[in-house]
């Protein structure tokens, strides 16, 4: 058995990204569109962009990550590919975890590197600005996560993209919650440590199970 | 022996037409069940249970209210127990009968969020928290109609049902978290009252009805499974022989 097959498929997702250049950073484009909407509709006082700062980002965060679910799975689903992985001799499920992994570095990495920037649109506190980096690091790989979970239970159907965004937002909304609420404490001078041990449990449980889930989703799929 | 004839009547109810003489006999006992638990219950509820000190006579809202609550996550786990044997053991009954748990408790859930909106007005003074235990219901209801979108979305409904059964299975972790949400976070929903083992906080003269209730409220989810799963076997098996057999027999 050879795993050498795994850096190899995430080499070509990363290369097909970057070949199709601006396409791939279109999630973070509308994570920024999104957070240029915020002052304009509630108004550009810093008090209260400086409240509702940690929850923008992330709901941004999320939305942007939504984008890129809808060609997850399906290119490779109609050409046949995901036949050959359940053809191959390599393990499906480490498989599917590439190309989750893949998924969360061209959306997931991109809003880490560029959160100090919207930090600073919405005038999050400094002190928050660290909690909210490792905030995202660890709550985005949960979001790619579940995404390509529903990703995969939607790819046997047609009309995919809005069903797909009502089947994330149930699952997301404690990801959601600990990941603000880690911010908010930070903001406000308190210890975010109980939020943030929260989320990473979050996400080892996300890590543990979903990508089985993902491969059962799949595998029915191409039945 | 015993057990045999139980394995064997198993097997022979996972057969469509056996499946439809079943339900039809027992569904009707079940409304019946249901009307009579619900009359005595109601009659409780409104003429012989005291009125609360605090509350008055508006608490009685709770004999809808935690009998639908209840039902609603009782709802999701017997999906799931139906969703893991679709998917284990691949029978077409209990895929299609998972399925149609999903419309039954998202009407539980819409019951329960609207009956518990109204008694929270006057006795909360608002109708809507954003506190651990509403929002965690709140939840379920749109796992419920995600559970419905994704089934409706396939057109090969076999394939629908076993691709939405893993999302049921997927959604069953948000049924501890409803359940205890009320003692891990301490916001406005009141905590545990009503308890199986040890004293409940609630005064015994209130529990015949709610006993009532949630007996009639189990029996009616009961007999609308068995119809919904009948009338959606029927459907799917318009062209097959013994649907046609049955509508023959039906006159014209």
């Amino acid at each position: 058995m050879s795993l050498r097959a795994l850096p190899a498929l995430l080499l070509r997702d990363l290369r097909l990204a970057v070949r199709h250049g601006g396409e791939s950073l279109m999630p973070l484009f509308f994570l920024f569109a999104v957070l240029i909407l915020v002052p304009l509709g509630v108004g550009p006082g810093p008090n209260l962009l400086a409240t509702i700062a940690p929850g923008m980002i992330w709901v941004a965060a999320l939305l942007a990550s939504l984008l890129a679910l809808e060609n997850l799975f399906r290119p490779d689903f109609e050409d046949g590919t995901l036949e050959q992985w359940w053809l191959g001799h390599l393990p499906v499920t480490g498989l599917v975890m590439t190309r989750l992994l893949s998924h969360w570095l061209i959306t997931g990495l991109p809003v880490i590197l560029f959160a100090p920037l919207a930090a600073q649109m919405l005038y999050l506190p400094d002190q928050a600005l660290g909690v909210l980096m490792l905030s995202l690091l660890i709550g985005t790989p949960i979001l790619s996560l579940i995404g390509g979970l529903a990703a995969a239970l939607t790819l046997g159907t047609n009309r995919g993209s809005v069903l797909l965004s009502i089947l994330v937002f149930p699952l997301v909304v404690p990801v959601l919650i600990f990941a603000t609420g880690a911010v908010a404490a930070a903001a406000d001078g308190f210890s975010p440590r109980a939020h943030l041990g929260l989320l990473a449990a979050l996400l080892v449980l996300a890590l543990t199970l979903v990508p089985l889930a993902v491969t059962a989703a799949l595998r029915l799929n191409i039945e | 022996m015993i057990w045999k004839t139980i394995k064997v009547g198993f097997h022979r109810l996972g057969s469509a037409p056996s499946f439809y003489r079943f339900s039809t006999v027992v569904s009707p006992w079940l409304w019946a069940g249901f009307a009579l638990c619900s009359v005595i219950g109601v009659y409780y509820a409104l003429y012989v249970v005291p009125p609360d000190y605090q509350q008055s006579d508006s608490f009685r809202i709770l004999y809808v209210h935690v009998p639908s609550a209840w039902q609603a996550m009782a709802g999701y786990v017997v999906m799931s127990i139906l969703a893991a044997i679709a998917l284990i053991w691949r029978i077409r009954l209990t895929e299609i009968m998972a399925m149609m748990c999903a419309p039954i408790g998202a009407a539980f859930t819409a019951i329960c969020l609207a009956t518990g909106s109204i008694w929270g007005r006057p006795m909360w003074g608002t109708w809507w928290e954003w506190d651990a235990r509403l929002t965690s219901m709140l939840v379920l209801l749109f796992i419920y109609l995600g559970i419905m979108g994704l089934y409706a979305a396939f057109d090969d409904k076999r394939k629908g049902a076993r691709v939405a059964c893993i999302l049921v299975l997927v959604g069953l972790v948000n049924i501890p978290i409803i359940h205890f949400s009320v003692e891990w976070w301490t916001t406005l929903h009141q905590g545990k009252t009503i308890r199986i083992f040890g004293e409940s906080s609630m005064h015994y003269s209130m529990m015949p009805p709610l006993i009532w209730m949630t007996i009639g409220v189990k029996l009616m989810f009961g007999a609308a499974l068995l119809d919904r799963a009948r009338n959606e076997l029927l459907t799917q098996d318009r062209r097959k022989g013994w649907v046609r057999k049955i509508l023959s027999n039906k006159g014209d």
